[in-house]
């Protein structure tokens, strides 16, 4: 394979600078682009992070001068919408991009160029969002970047109370990232549907690409509401409508419910990629096979189902009336059936295995620990009483950030270092990963675990400062001393990508002695991924060529 | 882990006993009980786990029951999730190529499928029960109705049948377990979304523009109770913070009576009120039996009686009403009142004014 590389590109010719960037700026390749995607979520991970740096800070004592209020509100509302929609959607979709089509054995994305175009829109719509700290400020010299809160209610949205234009950048990015995500969505369809492998029904499919489908179904079924949202807030501010704006008699749970129609099955939307990374990574270092392939599809497609009906869950507060608020907190805790099942299952492939604990499967473990925990609070938010008294509360962004950090981010970390290798052709410094697995889970517990008591004695999210007498003080005090770990930790797991790429351990094509369509193939693929295309006869098409004796097809 | 150390620190007399075991584990796990504990409660805002009214504590005993089943998942499956661990892990010795496959059970699946069902079930009658219990609550006849409206970053509180408004300050009666006397308080915005929330009285509840929210507490200790808004409103949401003094009847009644009263006309302040008067002061506020009739800001007509200004941000002494009148965005920056750039002399004289309105 790697001759024909070679043929392809002139070796006479001396390469600049320049042709690399127009390599990247013009391919249609879905591995470039989920790697483009993947270095875009980086970055705005990092900005992001340093917002949430600032916040612990200004947190550390009562009544702190170290930002200022309006510039509080705005690092939340940066930090809330860059993570949700700039770090954890490419980040997953780059996944997604990279694997979907290795692992279902084809030679690419079934709209490569819809693809680029994709990553290309979401990619503007995060600049554009961080343009409004220069441009938010318009002609009325109020406001720079937004400050409404990553879920913007209204009438706070409305031009009285958000004057300038810092909302409106908020608005059109958003708008503009949900085309990619919906082009990238459609992509992702159309080709676990249409472009797998010869012998790989949807019965043989990798619960990864399983997983990708679900999300991709969500995304449809979620953005377009929000979209809708937008464009109904836009008219509001600027033609004149009245959809959101309460002064003229609009509805501002009208906006509640467009947006967390599309919030909470965003969450799932984030999670479901992690449980997909999991359900590939825990079998492998477990050495088993995925105990009950087929509940864990029908969770997953479960998951998704229930997730379009819990979205007033949010809402438990308004003031619904007892007739909603139980039908809401009924069907959000009939999602942890599925949920149950996805973990039971994990600790059962566990069970009687071979367990190597290596960087991605202690990540994967901290995953399953962490998710357990989200998932109990989350049980708890469920209870809608319970819940008058969580809701937004410190207790609340504990509860998520468990979710986001605790579950996804690990999770996404453990990716990392299982497919660096067939990303790059090198090895991850293990070493460093033990140092980065260590210190990002001491950060973690101290920041999040402490963050939940807070919110039971009373202490609201999103204030920029807190009273010296509620006895905040402290606790806050630990849930920021955590953050320094975490910053160090991810400095860590930066360094050691920069340095393995050049001096890492060369991983050849299947470094885990893993069973996916991925590892058949050279590290990094060659742009075609396969000379010839592979026939599976099972879900684990590795598993059975090197065990021609007993091969999976026997058992499925 | 989390979870236990909260049911350690709600049950501080659980903690306290084990003091009483010899080895010195359990002396340090109550230490650390205790520690816990005196962080959730020995606080003047108070948390959800004391209440002190009947919402909170139907809540706080649901909660027992959620965060108990919580902590029976939580140390079953985390306690299977570590001898897996640990009975599994690679070893240097192992020999065989692979361990044995196992695609799945249907028996097993099913099992932990119907178990967390059941739970389920549970679960939900319980929380159904205290939702319908609190919302469908009848009102009695005898309760005292105030209706709260949030304004960026502070709250008016009116008695429509007993003719007092207020602000930040809200004053109720307790309520006897023989005679209940329930405060109903009915939820309105005048501006953005807010949340009424004070902790050891009951749940948060919505303010929201263009829709009515209706909630109910009854303390039923004498004692101030703190909270502040819970839904993010703008620049100064921090502080705007909730003041509850839940008073005796007669001292609440006293109270009331008080409230009734004309403001005061003092002749001694006469320019301090004539400055009051003359300025933008009486567009946005109130002062009975001035010509100040302003609505945007609170109602000032008793503003010497209150304890705190600025929505609880500051005490209410001669010092922080001068300083917040000369410039209001010193304690609370982003306030909407504006700095009305009085002179000192005329600075001195409405704070005077205003300190003699009891």
């Amino acid at each position: 394979m790697a001759t024909q590389t070679q043929v392809i590109v002139n070796p006479a010719r001396q390469r600049g600078w320049l042709d690399h960037v127009q390599d990247w700026v013009t391919t249609v390749d879905h591995k470039k682009i989920g790697l483009m995607y993947i270095g875009y979520a980086l970055i705005f991970l990092v900005i992001a992070g340093f917002e949430a740096i600032l916040m612990r800070i200004q947190l550390l004592v009562p009544n702190n001068h170290f930002v200022s209020p309006q510039d509080f509100n705005r690092l939340f509302t940066m930090h809330g919408t860059t993570m949700v929609f700039f770090v954890g959607m490419p980040i997953l979709f780059g996944f997604g991009n990279y694997l979907v089509p290795l692992m279902i054995g084809a030679r690419d994305m079934a709209f490569p160029r819809l693809n680029a175009f994709s990553f290309w829109v979401s990619a503007f719509g995060g600049l554009l969002l961080y343009f409004s700290y220069f441009a938010g400020s318009g002609l009325y010299g109020a406001g720079t970047a937004p400050d409404v809160g990553w879920f913007a209610y209204a009438p706070l949205t409305a031009r009285v109370f958000s004057p300038g234009h810092s909302t409106d950048y908020w608005t059109l990015s958003i708008f503009i990232s949900g085309i990619g995500s919906i082009g990238t969505a459609l992509n992702i369809v159309a080709t676990t549907l249409c472009m797998r492998c010869p012998g790989m029904k949807l019965s043989r499919m990798p619960l990864l690409v399983w997983l990708y489908l679900v999300t991709s179904g969500l995304v449809f079924v979620t953005i377009s509401p929000l979209t809708a949202a937008q464009i109904m807030l836009c008219i509001d501010r600027y033609l004149g409508g009245h959809f959101f704006d309460t002064q003229a008699g609009g509805s501002a749970v009208l906006w509640m419910h467009f947006f967390w129609i599309f919030g909470h099955p965003e969450v799932y939307v984030l999670v479901l990629p992690a449980f997909a990374f999991a359900n590939e990574i825990i079998p492998v270092f477990s050495r088993k096979a995925i105990f009950g392939y087929p509940a864990m599809v029908a969770a997953s497609v479960g998951i998704g189902f229930v997730s379009l009906s819990v979205w007033a869950h949010h809402m438990f507060t308004v003031g619904m009336g007892p007739g909603p608020n139980a039908f809401f907190t009924f069907s959000t805790m009939v999602i942890s059936v599925p949920t149950g099942i996805k973990i039971f299952n994990w600790l059962a492939t566990l069970w009687g295995g071979n367990i190597h604990l290596t960087t991605p499967m202690k990540f994967a473990i901290g995953f399953l620990f962490q998710f357990l925990i989200a998932g109990l609070t989350g049980i708890m938010l469920s209870v809608s009483p319970f819940d008058w008294q969580l809701g937004n509360s410190y207790f609340v962004v504990a509860h998520f950030h468990y979710v986001l950090v605790g579950a996804i981010l690990f999770m996404i970390f453990a990716a990392f270092y299982y497919w660096y290798p067939k990303m790059t052709g090198r090895m991850l410094s293990d070493k460093l990963g033990s140092w980065h697995f260590w210190l990002f889970l001491i950060g973690f517990h101290l920041t999040f675990d402490f963050m939940h008591i807070p919110g039971l004695e009373g202490m609201p999210r999103r204030i920029y400062t807190y009273e010296a007498d509620r006895g905040w003080t402290l606790l806050n005090q630990i849930v920021s001393s955590g953050a320094v770990f975490q910053a160090i930790a991810t400095l860590i797991f930066v360094w050691n990508m920069v340095v393995s790429y050049f001096k890492g351990e060369k991983a050849g094509p299947d470094p885990w002695d893993a069973w996916t369509l991925e590892w058949s193939t050279s590290s990094p693929p060659p742009s075609y991924n396969f000379a010839t295309l592979p026939v599976v006869e099972s879900r684990r098409p590795l598993w059975d060529r090197k065990h021609p004796e007993e091969p999976d097809a026997q058992y499925e | 882990m989390l979870v236990s150390l909260q049911l350690l620190a709600v049950s501080p007399d659980i903690a306290r006993t084990a003091h009483a075991f010899p080895s010195r584990a359990a002396h340090w796990v109550s230490h650390v009980g205790l520690r816990f504990s005196s962080l959730i409660f020995d606080q003047p805002a108070g948390s959800i786990f004391a209440p002190q009214a009947t919402p909170a504590r139907s809540i706080f005993s649901l909660s027992l029951l959620v965060l108990g089943i919580c902590t029976v998942i939580f140390l079953i499956v985390a306690g299977l999730l570590l001898f897996t661990l640990i009975r599994y892990r690679h070893r240097r010795g192992y020999t065989q190529r692979e361990p044995a496959q196992i695609y799945g059970s249907t028996q097993i699946e099913l099992s932990w499928t119907v178990i967390p069902i059941l739970i389920v079930v549970v679960l939900f009658l319980a929380t159904a029960r205290v939702i319908f219990v609190t919302q469908t609550a009848a009102k009695p006849s005898n309760a005292l109705d105030v209706v709260v409206i949030g304004h960026q970053y502070w709250w008016e509180y009116r008695y429509p049948k007993l003719g007092v408004v207020t602000a930040n300050e809200l004053h109720i009666p307790i309520s006897d377990t023989k005679q209940p006397r329930p405060t109903y308080l009915t939820m309105l915005s005048a501006d953005t979304d807010h949340s009424f929330w004070v902790p050891r009285l009951a749940g948060k509840m919505d303010l929201i523009p263009n829709k009515v929210n209706t909630m109910w507490i009854d303390p039923e200790k004498p004692g101030l109770y703190l909270g502040q808004c819970a839904q993010y409103c703008g620049v100064q949401h921090a502080k705007m913070l909730i003041r509850v003094y839940a008073q005796s009847p007669a001292d609440f009644e006293a109270w009331i009576k008080q409230q009734q009263l004309t403001a005061a006309q003092d002749v001694n302040v006469a320019h301090g009120r004539a400055v009051f008067e003359g300025n933008a002061c009486a567009n946005c506020h109130t002062i009975s039996g001035t010509t100040a009739h302003g609505a945007f800001g609170p109602n000032l007509s008793h503003l010497a009686s209150r304890d705190t200004i600025a929505s609880g941000a500051v005490p209410n002494n001669a010092q922080n009403l001068r300083a917040f009148i000369d410039d209001p965005a010193h304690f609370k920056p982003g306030v909407l009142m504006p700095a009305m750039h009085l002179t000192d002399h005329d600075l001195d004289a409405v704070t005077q004014y205003l300190l003699t309105l009891h």
